[in-house]
């Protein structure tokens, strides 16, 4: 029987000196979470970026509740982009994107 | 308890732009209390200006000394001269006879080790004699940040038999950034969630960065008074 998925929102801002693309972003998560849980943890992190807006450099990412803890420590673990120093910080997480976006507009 | 806590913030010296920012940072971040680290030989009125851009982000600044003595006879000579004028001290063991001496003497609040394996002396016997005497192990995140590939793989590995060393003799750990600029700053949630990459379960990856640093703090600043007079007893009124 296919498990139904609790997907939990993040509400990511990035701090770095420039805006961070779509792309830059996606690949940045990608790279971290293969980096420190390989393919097989990659594969249970089901993520997927809902949102994105390059000009506040903030995003909204979605994964399953049960991979929370290991995008978060991804997430952390990202420190530069294309060379420049950044910083991912996750400014709340929800259930579902209409109470994430009630709680951190 | 006084909320999530940096003992080991890294202030610029010299830039208090910077300084601001990265406690306005701390603030933003979740953070109630920061330790930062001071010359020894600093004087009180120096260290006011850093208290009040505390004061001005809602942070409670915990003076802390990072000694890093040669030998045990040069670090009991620092304690005995220092102690007294700081909060938190913490130890950077260099060496396993610094690592001893420093985990088996009561006035030693952190055992701190460097990134490299080979450096890292915290085993049974230390964890031990740090048990007897309150020493905390402190983990620094920002290596874990900065490193990539098999050095960070082997820090990870000295980590998670540390921390399972460390909880099998009742060691408290205290997790803290070390972080130089506000690029390496990161959420108290953020940092529990890294340590669970050694083993460390998120509530006792928030614990070491909330109830354990606040208890050295606390029990330290009650020493520090002039109201203490021994362990357990207290000046209450003067005649």
């Amino acid at each position: 029987m296919i498990r139904h998925v609790r997907w939990r929102y993040l509400a990511l801002r990035a701090l770095s000196p420039q805006p961070v693309s779509r792309g830059d972003l996606t690949d940045a998560v990608w790279d971290a979470v293969l980096r420190l849980f390989g393919e097989h943890g990659a594969s249970r992190a089901n993520l997927g970026l809902v949102e994105h807006d390059p000009d506040g450099n903030r995003a909204v990412l979605r994964c399953p509740h049960t991979a929370l803890d290991m995008v978060r420590a991804s997430l952390a673990s990202i420190t530069e982009i294309r060379g420049k120093p950044v910083a991912i910080h996750v400014v709340g997480v929800s259930g579902t994107l209409k109470s994430l976006r009630e709680k951190f507009p | 308890m006084k909320g999530f806590g940096d003992l080991n913030l890294r202030l610029p010296a010299g830039s208090p732009r910077q300084t601001e920012t990265m406690l306005r940072r701390a603030s933003e971040l979740g953070y109630r209390f920061v330790g930062v680290s001071l010359p020894p030989r600093l004087r009180v009125d120096e260290v006011r200006p850093l208290q009040d851009l505390c004061e001005g982000t809602g942070i409670d600044l915990v003076t802390r000394l990072d000694l890093r003595p040669r030998t045990p006879r040069e670090l009991l000579r620092d304690l005995g001269h220092l102690r007294r004028r700081f909060e938190v001290v913490a130890v950077a063991c260099a060496s396993k006879s610094v690592a001893r001496q420093a985990a088996k003497d009561h006035r030693v609040d952190l055992l701190s080790f460097p990134p490299d394996p080979r450096g890292r002396f915290f085993d049974s016997a230390e964890a031990e004699l740090a048990s007897g005497s309150s020493a905390a192990l402190e983990v620094e995140m920002a290596p874990l940040l900065r490193l990539r590939g098999v050095p960070r793989i082997q820090l990870l590995r000295s980590l998670r038999r540390e921390v399972e060393i460390a909880g099998r003799f009742g060691v408290a750990l205290v997790a803290s950034s070390g972080a130089v600029d506000e690029y390496q700053m990161r959420a108290p949630q953020d940092y529990a969630a890294l340590a669970t990459l050694f083993d460390l379960p998120l509530p006792l990856g928030l614990r070491a960065l909330s109830e354990n640093p606040w208890s050295i703090v606390e029990r330290n600043r009650g020493k520090l008074s002039p109201d203490f007079v021994a362990p357990g007893i207290h000046v209450v009124r003067k005649r």
